[in-house]
């Protein structure tokens, strides 16, 4: 009895200590971005990385969610006799929470692990210990830009993805439902607000700071060789994954319950 | 003059230095030496602050190196060759080189940055053909006269050489061996380089240490080596099986 519960509070011990200096490596990414020098160039190239070349990802499945959620809200809808709403709830359910959540989480996948490998690599060949003999800090080089531009263009993926996502129920209630184009779009329109549309913006924002802080954070600090690459990396994704669906829960409840 | 005393670091409850000493004199090569695991890369990277010591001091000029506040110009006077290169991967091999004169407060513009890294890499022996090549496309030998080169770009008062010939045929070894030698004296540098290499040793050093359970247990001229009495020297030297360096 007393064997479990010693190890009971060593893993709570042991996740508290995790918890406190994945806090401590964000506070300090976030006051070295703050302070200068300011690398523009591996900045831009981030924003070019996790911004642009996430395009197609995001823009895919938010294709197909917006065309799915379309035919599920049309099945759903027709037992109480409410298909008209499937243009407005698909374009409140894309912006809301479908958007950010599924840009996050595709966006988590491909650059989260991305930093992580990169990273990790870095370390395990020695090139994060010769960037402090050069008088570089790794962190203000390697991690500032990226935190910083992950964070800068989620919010952009998201509105992309909001918008593919409405156009793909729009194609299918139109094309395979036989939605009215124009009323279709009037719909989607007229009971869209703009705090729905803001509060996905700034979803993406916190989800983009989550999944960068956490491939560096597991990059820089991942164990030697192979193995701690690969380890990294899946550290990296899930931690990221699991944290955007509890802020997403967290940033739902303090948004839209009163 | 590089001072480090009584020197103590442990990892967990393994302790890998207990209680080191060393001197290195402005402008001496010193050569540490060690079996694997023996605390030499360690000692560099205390050295440079990469790792803090548990206990002791280490003194640069004199001066305690933590007591450093302005920490880019302290690390400004060293550089460093590591093991692998340590080259970044998503750069040419000029802007590996110059990375340092890049940035910082004295920053040079980009084509005098290329310049001096072109002379650089001339100086280790590779063509400017090589500066707009990328490190995955040379091979070990090129890739560490790269690290080499970025090492002496800033023109350093000391440089530190973690184990320069590991991984290199015999030939490309000797090479590395007389380009380290030569640039250390020409650039009148204080150097300490760790390596098992014994032929390294001989090639690029004007002092031995050796270091064996976080302590270092002979320190001498490279030219007494042989002759010393240090049964761990000895051991170490002739590379003896049976001694008082255990293996397990």
């Amino acid at each position: 009895m007393i064997a479990a519960l010693a190890t009971l509070g060593q893993s709570t011990l042991g996740l508290l200590a995790a918890i406190g200096r994945v806090c401590l490596f964000a506070f300090s990414v976030v006051t070295h971005m703050l302070r200068p020098p300011f690398y523009i160039r591996e900045f831009s190239q981030a924003l070019l990385n996790i911004g642009f070349f996430s395009l197609p990802v995001v823009g895919l499945t938010a294709l197909f969610t917006g065309g799915a959620l379309a035919l599920q809200i049309y099945a759903g809808g027709a037992r109480f006799n409410a298909e008209a709403v499937v243009p407005s709830i698909v374009s409140i359910g894309m912006v809301r929470e479908l958007g950010p959540v599924l840009s996050g989480l595709m966006v988590a996948g491909r650059v989260s692990a991305s930093i992580a490998a990169e990273l990790a690599s870095m370390k395990v060949t020695e090139q994060i210990d010769a960037l402090v003999t050069l008088s570089s800090n790794p962190l203000k080089y390697l991690a500032v830009p990226r935190v910083l531009a992950a964070t800068l263009t989620l919010p952009i993926l998201v509105a992309v993805g909001d918008s593919i996502g409405i156009f793909g129920g729009y194609l299918v209630g139109v094309n395979s439902l036989d939605f009215n184009a124009a009323g279709y779009l009037k719909n989607t329109v007229t009971f869209l607000e703009l705090w729905d549309v803001t509060s996905g913006l700034i979803k993406g924002a916190v989800f983009g700071f989550i999944l960068s802080i956490m491939g560096c954070y597991h990059g820089m600090n991942s164990g030697r060789g192979a193995q701690g690459v690969g380890r990294a990396t899946i550290n990296a994704v899930v931690s990221s994954s699991i944290l955007i669906l509890a802020a997403n829960y967290l940033l739902t409840s303090l948004f839209f319950t009163s | 003059m590089i001072e480090l005393r009584n020197i103590h670091k442990a990892f967990g409850k393994k302790e890998i230095l207990r209680g080191m000493n060393l001197s290195v004199p402005k402008g001496e090569s010193m050569v540490i030496i060690g079996g694997s695991g023996s605390g030499k890369s360690v000692t560099l990277k205390c050295i440079l602050g990469l790792i803090a010591q548990d206990k002791g001091e280490i003194f640069i000029e004199g001066k305690n190196a933590q007591d450093a506040t302005d920490r880019d110009a302290f690390l400004a006077r060293f550089g460093m060759l590591f093991q692998g290169g340590a080259l970044f991967d998503s750069m040419s091999v000029w802007q590996n080189v110059a990375f340092r004169l890049l940035r910082g407060t004295e920053k040079k513009t980009p084509l005098e940055a290329r310049e001096i890294a072109i002379e650089k890499l001339r100086r280790v022996g590779l063509s400017p053909d090589v500066a707009d090549q990328y490190p995955a496309e040379l091979s070990g030998g090129m890739q560490k006269r790269v690290g080499l080169a970025r090492a002496i770009a800033a023109d350093p008062e000391i440089i530190f050489f973690d184990e320069p010939t590991t991984g290199l045929d015999p030939i490309m070894a000797g090479v590395i061996n007389t380009l380290i030698r030569e640039i250390v004296v020409e650039m009148g540098a204080t150097s300490i380089a760790i390596t098992h290499d014994m032929t390294s040793v001989r090639a690029i050093s004007d002092k031995v240490a050796m270091l064996y359970d976080g302590e270092i247990k002979w320190t001498g001229a490279v030219g007494d080596m042989d002759t010393a009495d240090d049964p761990y020297l000895q051991q170490f030297i002739t590379g003896a099986p049976d001694g008082p360096i255990t293996t397990a």
